[in-house]
């Protein structure tokens, strides 16, 4: 009986929660499902339990009491949510879902289904990435974060988006010596988009409260900037960058934490069949939704990063409005001027997304700096080089064309961290778009699969 | 927007291994070829394929033709310049049993004077040459010569090979229309382009029944969908291609590591278009790491399937359409095309060169589902 089962939420960060909460106050019983052990998502991540005593304000920054709520709106439902931590969701598959825990794998069926999958770094390769020391700005922020230490003890910050300043601020708060903010986006560039920013002063004023007390602390921010390649034999022991004039430099440090904003996980999205469009802004593949969250497909809703990135702030009313919209659709009474105000409070921050993104504009033109003889996909070892020839040579002109051709995406990873540089390689190579060179496939499992699991599995009643 | 048109001697439908090798051994005899290909050459089933290179197994009717092939695959480098990873690793039908090994047994009886030479290894040698396996099978049988190749490499290698030598190849090109005008066949895609041709290949796997249909010949084919996975690279611990008598599961290790199964079926999303199914997934995974223990700590990265045409007697159809002359079909290969494909190619150049072969298609023919009155 599908009208009996309960609403399915994958992912407990801001998205996920606050969804769940709203379903919980409509007297649902939501399923939770999260991969980590502990709810918050990637941006309001906990600290394993025990020993772990930093607090949020450390942890979190200006977002401590952003977490802290965010924590305790779970905290308070926990006993009315079927909350499943440490659990991946491989596969989605005729309305059911297939989850491992414990590595034990499990179908859950689902009539409605929420996805808060978030997101993860996007980053394009440069000589010396695969260094050790060099790290994606997420990943040195959940160091600091889940495994409370830092990925160096003097750290180049290098690319573009809010996190980059974000991190590097964290990163001095927690005592390390930050050897520069190169931001690959011109001086102008920012400047000219701040007046859109203007819409959103609070988040403005923090933006800019991060550039003033790394200067303040005497970190050197460089804008305009290109990486030339990582140095180093053991690890990273430099960053030689070009600055907007176009001279060489080279700073001496023991890590590297780059990224260029951030990428949508639609992974599962693309298994239960959701329609994709491409978006300019976040120069990716996208899941349509609504301004509800509403997917393409029926009782499917999406919220919060994993279906464009809009930041947490947006992800916490995203969560609770594709809720509203599910429970609309169960025709269950919702309260109309609770609706209006998450519509018209989402759309100020898709204006001023809008802004940000003129703000840290994608550098593309990286990508054609990249070396031919540039690993670009660490799973398989290919390289810049092999996925241009198959482009060249007009073997391929999509992206699952080159995947099969070269095997670039084809490993541990199925994309999910090179399809960005891939995408950019191909499409400049064949002089086409960035949406002009398709998305890959998705295929199960989404993440790697333990094989033990065909012989754990659980049959549901 | 003005037509493009095209005449000449053969048009190919289908751009798989078969069709990308009839078109190679078409140029090489001197003839003009254009190969039609609705998605890119050797996208669907030829290149989704498992990879097996493998005579050992296939009904007795089949085995000229892959002969056939086998000198072919012998010849990669020189027709393709790649070896696509191919390699002669030898294929391993493993017994688990007594009558299964009696099996095989009877098999090596009955392909003697093929030139298979198959060997039937079991107890203590068996155990030294492959002690990976253990104790799982009480024996097998060994076709050395036999292996396994990328698919996603040999088979658009083909097209692109053919491409080389002067065939017209082209790629996300369907054929919405084919007639036959007089002595000639005419293909339209879209209002693009007009191919005109004196012979047709219809060699579309899986959707080749609608070109048959075309000319009064309908078949039932029916498309499933092989279960496929691979995990992440493993130590070696595996030379030989595998299968299992009576069916289940099968596998091979690549020289990088990847360890590829295969068992089970996936399902269609739509006519085009198939995926793994979970069910499947999970028992291949089991069965796989019954058969070989040392997969019990890896993980599966993917799973894939495809979407191929199978016949009723799971023989494939290659050879002269029953209804119009100068048009030949070969598909429904039913799981098995991958190594039997450039035989097939090169019998249907020869066909269309020389208006025969000395390969036996009688088993093959199209009508052979059709009751007779």
């Amino acid at each position: 009986m599908s009208g009996s089962l309960p609403p399915v939420i994958v992912g407990a960060g801001p998205a996920g929660i606050r969804a769940a909460e709203r379903l919980v106050a409509a007297g649902l019983r939501p399923v939770v499902v999260d991969e980590a052990a502990r709810w918050g998502g990637q941006i309001y991540r906990q600290p394993p339990d025990g020993g772990f005593t930093r607090p949020k304000t450390a942890l979190y920054g200006f977002e401590a009491g952003k977490a802290d709520a965010v924590h305790r709106a779970m905290a308070a439902i926990r006993d009315r949510v079927d909350y499943r931590p440490r659990t991946l969701v491989w596969n989605c598959e005729a309305g059911a879902l297939d989850l491992l825990s414990d590595g034990t794998s499990e179908t859950l069926p689902f009539s409605h289904l929420i996805l808060a999958t978030g997101a993860t770094d996007r980053v394009l390769p440069f000589p010396g990435w695969t260094l050790p020391g060099v790290f994606t700005l997420g990943g040195s922020q959940v160091a600091l974060k889940f495994q409370g230490c830092a990925v160096g003890r003097r750290v180049a910050f290098l690319g573009t988006g809010p996190l980059l300043y974000l991190v590097a601020y964290q990163y001095l708060k927690a005592g390390v010596e930050v050897a520069g903010v190169f931001d690959t986006t011109p001086f102008a560039a920012q400047a000219r988009a701040t007046a859109g920013m203007l819409r959103d002063p609070a988040t403005l004023a923090k933006g800019l409260l991060f550039v003033g007390w790394l200067r303040a602390h005497g970190v050197p921010i460089h804008n305009g900037v290109r990486p030339v390649r990582g140095e180093g034999t053991e690890r990273v022991e430099a960053l030689v960058w070009r600055d907007a004039r176009g001279q060489e430099r080279r700073t001496a440090c023991d890590a590297v934490a780059f990224g260029l904003g951030l990428r949508s996980e639609t992974q599962l999205a693309d298994l239960a069949g959701c329609r994709f469009r491409f978006d300019e802004a976040d120069r990716a593949w996208l899941p349509e939704r609504d301004g509800a969250g509403r997917s393409s497909v029926p009782g499917l809703y999406l919220a919060g990063d994993g279906s464009g990135i809009a930041g947490a702030d947006a992800a916490e009313l995203a969560g609770e409005r594709a809720a509203l919209a599910l429970l609309e659709d169960l025709g269950r009474p919702v309260e109309a001027a609770r609706v209006t105000e998450l519509d018209s409070r989402l759309a100020r921050i898709a204006a001023f997304r809008r802004s940000l993104s003129a703000a840290f504009p994608f550098p593309a033109d990286w990508a054609d700096a990249i070396a031919d003889d540039t690993m670009i996909c660490r799973c398989e070892g290919i390289t810049a080089g092999a996925v241009r020839e198959v482009a060249r040579s007009g073997q391929a002109r999509e992206m699952n064309r080159a995947k099969a051709l070269t095997r670039a995406g084809m490993g541990r990873c199925q994309g999910r961290m090179c399809s960005a540089t891939t995408a950019e390689l191909l499409s400049r190579t064949l002089g086409t778009g960035p949406d002009g060179v398709g998305r890959l496939r998705a295929q199960p499992p989404i993440k790697p699969l333990p094989v033990s699991a065909g012989a754990e599995r659980r049959e549901v009643a | 927007m003005m037509r493009e048109r095209i005449d000449c001697d053969v048009a190919i439908v289908g751009g798989g291994i078969v069709g990308g090798s009839a078109a190679l051994f078409l140029r090489q005899a001197g003839l003009s070829v254009t190969l039609l290909e609705r998605d890119w050459c050797g996208a669907k089933a030829s290149g989704v394929n498992f990879g097996g290179v493998r005579r050992q197994g296939r009904p007795l009717e089949q085995l000229p033709l892959s002969q056939r092939a086998h000198a072919i695959w012998g010849r990669l480098p020189e027709l393709l310049g790649t070896d696509a990873e191919y390699i002669r690793s030898g294929h391993l039908k493993l017994a688990r049993s007594e009558p299964d090994l009696a099996s095989l047994i009877d098999y090596r009886e009955r392909t003697q004077g093929f030139g298979l030479g198959l060997e039937i290894i079991t107890g203590e040698e068996f155990r030294r040459r492959w002690p990976a396996l253990g104790d799982r099978a009480i024996g097998g049988s060994l076709c050395p010569e036999d292996g396994h190749a990328n698919p996603r490499l040999v088979s658009p290698a083909f097209a692109r090979a053919a491409a080389k030598l002067g065939a017209v190849v082209r790629e996300q090109t369907p054929v919405d229309r084919v007639e036959k005008d007089g002595d000639r066949f005419v293909l339209l895609s879209g209002d693009a382009l007009e191919v005109r041709a004196r012979f047709l290949l219809n060699t579309a796997g899986a959707w080749s029944w609608r070109v048959a249909e075309a000319f009064g010949e309908p078949v039932p084919l029916e498309s499933l969908h092989p279960n496929m996975a691979v995990t992440e690279p493993l130590p070696r611990f595996l030379d030989v291609n595998i299968g299992v008598e009576g069916g289940g599961v099968y596998g091979r290790q690549v020289p990088r590591g990847n360890m590829v199964v295969g068992g089970g079926r996936g399902f269609a999303l739509d006519a085009d278009r198939a995926r793994p199914q979970r069910d499947a997934v999970l028992t291949l995974m089991r069965d796989a790491a019954e058969l070989f223990p040392q997969l019990r700590h890896a993980h599966v990265i993917r799973c894939w399937t495809g979407v191929e045409g199978y016949t009723p007697d799971r023989n494939p159809i290659v050879g002269p359409s029953r209804t119009t002359p100068g048009l030949f079909h070969a598909f429904g290969f039913s799981g098995a095309g991958f190594q039997i494909g450039p035989g097939v190619g090169q019998t249907l150049a020869e066909l269309v060169t020389t208006g025969g072969t000395p390969m036996p298609l009688e088993p093959f023919r199209i009508d052979r589902f059709t009751p007779t009155a």
